[in-house]
């Protein structure tokens, strides 16, 4: 009996929680009207989340990249297909491994940063002193973190597979010594724009919107003492981390199947 | 500022609360801790909404407003955090800017201005360009108080202005508290429950116990009360009508269910 | 933080990030170089098309001179309707052959095209009559497979 209770109240608590989730992620959109006629507010934390990011993302691109261009020769030689490295670098990278792992450094980079920084306004009482003042902490505080993020993931993802692809070229074709223009060549040939490169960037936009929201919500919904701002922080990184995956399946079966 | 007053059944936190607060007085609410004084607060700035009663501010009844009203009549109050809850990510100079710069379309010299002249007020004005983290527990509070009173408002609360403040700043503070009040021709709410200090700076005192309202009266009146409960607030005695121990069954039946089991 | 810093730094970054995507799009994927002038369209009819796919190249003499734009099952002949994208700087005769081959033993299939020597050229929207069938490993392989069987059972008559 107490089972079947236990999974009812948590059923329950999960629902609720999206369904809380869900208003949040409506009361933000609607309250983005200031993240852009004040453009500041937005750009500043393009600079936190993005800026602030790009160092990490263009080192682990170039060495994802790196790794990629020896294993993919070592896999291709056996096959004679050394010619092919530059193919099998630029479509995992644009594919996958550009959008999936910049979006899981942005989820603990940034996403952490948004939901401790906006758990910790809570539990000093800034955000119900900005409302006191009649300023909405929504609009005023985390519309522009959700914008910022949003805006910031896309570019991040696209630098990562830029580094990757470079990374790439630099074992493949200066260290190993397989054709330049074979190595660009076939990548020109075989990654197509619309079905490739602009499909990883729609999932980049995706990501960035799924982990901004996670992150936004989690510091939003934290308890206002340091310990539950802890607990958020790591529950931010879990969820957008899980929801990263899921949305990548189920993303890539829409968009590559057949 | 004229009828001020509810009931109010959220958890049986407040039943049933009468008070008010006149234009340029300062009134103290005082009880122990939990009794809903930061509740009656919230209910006050409208961030929660009574379950019945009346509760009207200015004349407009809180509860009944939507969101703009609410925000158009929040211009008009302004409330102290308890722990001063300054943003954290700006300096002292743009935390005391914050509601201007919301709020009006002034140019940035005069909000410069005016800015300093707040901080002037509080003898703050040479810790602008400091953040938040480089001031002490009384400085904070102290430009806390000069974000508060930016906009010039004609309601001011104060959610325990004296809490973990040593003796010094305690006075600074409560000077502060009185001197800017009648400056502004405002009406402050003090919540607290520090009794001397708030004895020498305010005009009249709820005790708030159990959700009702068990006492009022001047601070003279008070000096000199000799209700039990009030004796007992002011003086600090540990057992009184408020009683020393949490309802609990029996002592005895406590001791000896233990040694039997 | 400074605005105006702040607002170097994102603009920097949304520079690069953009440069990134450019880099992507023009060196990475196929939208820069590759790209056809002003094309026009060719049909072909195959019995079988084996393991052609959209975008597939079109090759004269090894030269990519156009794409595979779209591929449907004729209805009434059950063949394979393939309709290409052809570079306008190209023509070719009127009696050229379409064949479908395969680049390496085992890579991507294309349409290789061997111009004849008829004098009228193509027109845009014109369908390629001469055409080979995809080579279907598996059909040759049994191919052979009963020839040497039939040929065995021969001798063993004999």
């Amino acid at each position: 009996m107490s089972v079947l209770q236990g999974i009812g109240a948590r059923t329950t608590a999960a629902v609720w929680h999206l369904g809380f989730a869900t208003r949040f992620f409506v009361a933000v959109l609607l309250a983005s009207g200031t993240s852009f006629r004040r453009i500041h507010l937005t750009l500043r934390e393009v600079y936190f989340s993005g800026v602030l990011s790009l160092v990490i993302i263009m080192v682990s691109g170039l060495f994802v990249g790196m790794v990629l261009g020896l294993q993919g020769y070592d896999t291709l030689a056996r096959y004679g297909s050394e010619e092919a490295l530059g193919v099998l670098v630029a479509l995992s990278l644009v594919r996958e491994l550009g959008p999936v792992v910049a979006g899981l450094l942005f989820a603990s980079r940034a996403g952490s940063a948004i939901t401790a920084e906006i758990g910790l306004m809570k539990a000093t009482e800034q955000l119900d002193a900005m409302d006191m003042m009649a300023v909405n902490p929504i609009a005023r505080v985390v519309a522009p973190r959700f914008w910022g993020g949003v805006i910031s993931m896309p570019l991040l993802a696209a630098l990562f597979s830029a580094m990757g692809v470079l990374g790439g070229y630099i074992v493949g074709v200066v260290l190993i010594g397989t054709d330049t223009g074979s190595f660009w060549g076939q990548m020109q040939a075989s990654v197509d724009f619309k079905r490739d490169i602009l499909n990883g960037v729609v999932k980049s936009v995706v990501f960035g919107v799924a982990v901004s929201w996670v992150a936004v919500f989690e510091g939003y919904d934290s308890d206002a003492t340091a310990e539950g701002v802890s607990r958020a922080t790591t529950r931010t990184v879990v969820t957008s981390s899980l929801a990263i995956l899921g949305l990548d399946f189920i993303l890539t079966s829409l968009m590559f199947r057949g | 500022m004229r009828d001020l007053r509810f009931g109010y059944g959220d958890r049986d936190v407040l039943q049933g609360v009468n008070l008010v607060v006149p234009r340029g007085k300062v009134v103290a609410i005082m009880g122990g801790s939990g009794c809903g004084k930061t509740t009656l607060m919230r209910l006050i700035g409208g961030q929660l909404k009574p379950r019945g009663g009346e509760l009207k501010v200015c004349g407009q009844s809180v509860p009944a407003l939507d969101r703009e009203g609410l925000y158009a009549l929040r211009r008009r109050m302004s409330m102290l955090f308890q722990f001063g809850a300054l943003f954290t990510d700006m300096s002292v100079f743009d935390n005391v800017a914050f509601p201007m710069r919301e709020h009006t379309a002034l140019s940035e010299p005069i909000v410069r201005d005016l800015v300093l002249m707040k901080l002037h007020a509080v003898g703050l004005r040479g810790a602008a360009q400091l953040l938040p983290s480089e001031l002490s527990g009384g400085m904070a509070r102290r430009v806390a108080l000069a974000r508060a009173i930016a906009l010039d408002p004609e309601l001011m609360m104060y959610d325990e202005p004296f809490a973990g403040l040593d003796p010094i700043s305690l006075g600074v503070i409560g000077q502060l508290i009185r001197k800017l009040n009648d400056a502004l021709g405002a009406s402050s709410i003090v919540v607290t429950h520090d009794v001397h200090e708030s004895l020498q700076i305010v005009d009249y005192i709820y005790f708030l116990s159990e959700g009702k309202v068990v006492a009022e009266g001047t601070p003279d009146e008070i000096r000199a009360s000799t209700d039990p409960w009030v004796h007992q607030f002011v003086w600090g005695e540990a057992d009184g009508p408020v009683p020393f121990q949490v309802a609990a069954e029996p002592y005895e039946t406590a001791l000896l269910g233990v040694s039997r089991a | 933080m400074k605005r105006t810093t702040i607002d170097i730094w994102v603009g920097i970054f949304v520079v690069i990030g953009f440069g990134a995507l450019l880099f992507l799009a023009m060196r990475v994927g196929n939208l820069g170089g590759s790209k056809l002038r002003d094309p026009y369209e060719l049909q072909a009819k195959f019995d079988n098309i084996g393991g052609l796919k959209v975008r597939a190249p079109v090759k004269s003499a090894g030269v990519v001179v156009g794409r595979v734009e779209k591929i449907v099952l004729d209805s009434q002949t059950y063949q394979a309707n393939v309709t290409m994208q052809m570079d306008a700087r190209y023509a070719f005769p009127q009696d050229t052959f379409a064949t479908i081959n395969t680049s390496g033993l085992l890579g991507e299939q294309y349409i290789g095209l061997e111009p004849g020597g008829d004098e009228k050229t193509l027109a845009a929207g014109e369908v390629i009559k001469k055409t080979q069938s995809a080579v279907v490993l598996e059909k040759l392989i049994s191919q052979f497979m009963f020839s040497t069987a039939e040929g065995s059972s021969v001798k063993a008559g004999n």
